[in-house]
């Protein structure tokens, strides 16, 4: 729940998962979505902006070396379904691209960075109602760290990351902050 | 961006982008099997009409219904208005039915501006007098950018592939987009022609135009311009001839009878040939160049039919974008908590 904000690495935060192990979860999910869906038939990777989109792609790019298949990637925005819309200040929306077949009979996976209570994932279930109708829906995250509000669990994950509700687990990304990186840290305004 | 949205001189330039890229995500939506949003749902928005409308009215009603929001339409025909009530005893009333958001047109400038004073909710101009119509020239910015900076369209081409960290590009923007998000419309040359005088959409247009970074022109007859034009931020021309060859966009205003209570000119005919847009003027234009009307049209008076109806004319999809400029106003003012503080 930290995509929202851009840290800065380094600066009060232990790293948990470096560049390379970032590369070799993300090899393993690419793996094992192949897998789960024998072969990747009619799967289409929706990443949830803004760290889901990239990861997304990266997952498409790692099939496409394994397997020479095309695994249509997109991006699904959530804002608007958000259950604590009206917590915040209204937010800028993200984009949501859609591959040009639709999702109507496909097998969606969904990605993102973080997974901790679930309430993004559901919002994106909601969101994805509104699109069409899906054969299945999976999710796929970069780390899981638990606390979850809703029964909701992902089908791959990159990381099993035991925290406390005051710590924040931040995903860099190459793409949108310069380095590959996982870092836990103190909620700000903590001790 | 502030609680209630009565002048475009209201909007900063983050907030006028950011209501433009909402739009542009917005727009995605006409496309889908299911054209609704669960954003707004348990609120309520009133359309307060007092005067007549087609487009705006329907057009704040879709949006309205397209995130969920509860809609009561009041027009003064058939209300107490008839009988005499006034403004803020209407007022009060919307306020003890619980309206999130009053979307108000009236005769009176000014109208929406003291309205806000009376109501918690927000306040949303949707035309006061010959004062300010800001919904209208945020679509017309939408318009223009869209058909003149590339849009969304631009951005397929590119798929997920054109992926831009943000800060990349530049924008500083917290977002990652390859579109137009974050584009204004920086040195767009805008010639808006005609009854200057009692347009309000001329007024909104200049502001948030300029704003945005549009160099605009007003040409019109002397007798059609305000007097206190000098201290827009804009040109003013008398010579539309002059003024075709350089415009990236026209936008012809209406010549709004009903509000002329002068001679300010010697007769239809005449200001028709001299400020009305036939197609010996269009082919004058740069073959980018778009033409633009907010409606109702006269048609023969200040725009041609056959430019009305040529492929440079934007006249059908100003109100199709009106409806998710209007979506993107509502869910930004309303969507979030009771204050808003949206941007910077």
């Amino acid at each position: 729940m930290c995509a929202a904000s851009s840290p800065v690495a380094g600066r009060d935060g232990l790293a948990v998962l470096d560049a390379e192990e970032i590369r070799r979860a993300l090899t393993r999910i690419a793996h094992e979505i192949l897998e789960r869906t024998h072969g990747g038939d009619e799967v289409i990777l929706l990443g949830i902006p803004t760290r889901g989109v990239p990861l997304a792609c990266r997952l498409a790019g790692r099939i496409a070396e394994f397997e020479k298949l095309v695994v249509p990637c997109g991006s699904l925005d959530v804002t608007m379904h958000r259950d604590d819309l009206r917590l915040h200040p209204a937010r800028a929306l993200g984009r949501t691209e859609l591959p040009a077949e639709g999702v109507d009979g496909k097998t969606v996976v969904l990605v993102d960075d973080v997974l901790y209570s679930g309430r993004t994932v559901r919002a994106a279930l909601d969101a994805l109602n509104d699109l069409g109708r899906p054969r299945a829906v999976q999710l796929a995250v970069l780390v899981d760290r638990g606390h979850r509000e809703l029964p909701i669990r992902a089908d791959y994950v990159g990381k099993n990351l035991p925290t406390s509700q005051r710590e924040v687990v931040h995903v860099l990304l190459t793409e949108v902050d310069g380095q590959d990186a996982v870092m836990i840290g103190e909620e700000e305004g903590q001790p | 961006m502030k609680r209630h949205l009565i002048s475009a001189a209201d909007l900063s330039r983050a907030d006028a982008l950011l209501i433009l890229d909402t739009a542009e995500e917005l727009s995605q939506l006409a496309d889908r099997p299911i054209k609704k949003l669960p954003t707004l749902r348990g609120r309520t928005v009133v359309n307060l009409f007092y005067e007549d409308s087609t487009r705006t009215r329907i057009s704040f009603e879709a949006a309205a219904k397209r995130l969920s929001a509860d809609v009561i339409n009041f027009s003064a025909k058939g209300s107490s208005v008839a009988k005499g009530e006034s403004l803020k005893d209407t007022a009060l009333t919307l306020e003890a039915m619980g309206a999130d958001a009053v979307v108000i047109r009236h005769s009176a400038s000014g109208a929406a501006h003291r309205l806000a004073g009376w109501v918690q909710g927000s306040v949303l101009n949707a035309g006061d007098g010959t004062h300010e119509h800001p919904t209208q020239a945020l679509l017309d910015a939408f318009t223009i950018r869209r058909r003149l900076m590339g849009g969304r369209l631009g951005s397929r081409k590119g798929g997920l592939g054109g992926w831009v960290p943000p800060g990349a590009g530049g924008s500083g923007g917290s977002s990652p987009r390859v579109s137009t998000a974050n584009t204004a419309l920086d040195g767009l040359r805008v010639t808006i022609v005609g009854d200057v005088l009692h347009s309000r959409v001329a007024r909104s247009n200049v502001l948030l135009l300029s704003t945005l970074g549009a160099e605009v022109t007003l040409a019109a007859p002397p007798t059609l311009l305000p007097l206190a034009v000098g201290s827009w931020p804009c040109a003013v021309s008398y010579d539309l001839d002059s003024e075709l060859p350089k415009s990236d966009v026209v936008m012809m205003l209406r010549v709004q009878q009903e509000r002329m209570s002068a001679a300010y000119f010697p007769s239809v005919r005449e200001y028709s040939r001299r400020y009305g847009l036939d197609a010996a003027r269009m082919a004058r234009l740069p073959d980018h160049a778009i033409i633009m009307h907010p409606g109702p049209m006269n048609r023969g008076v200040e725009i041609a039919a056959e430019v009305a109806d040529s492929a440079r004319s934007t006249i059908v999809e100003q109100v199709a974008n009106g409806v998710t400029t209007r979506m993107a106003v509502l869910y930004l003012l309303l969507g979030g908590t009771e204050f808003p503080a949206v941007t910077q």
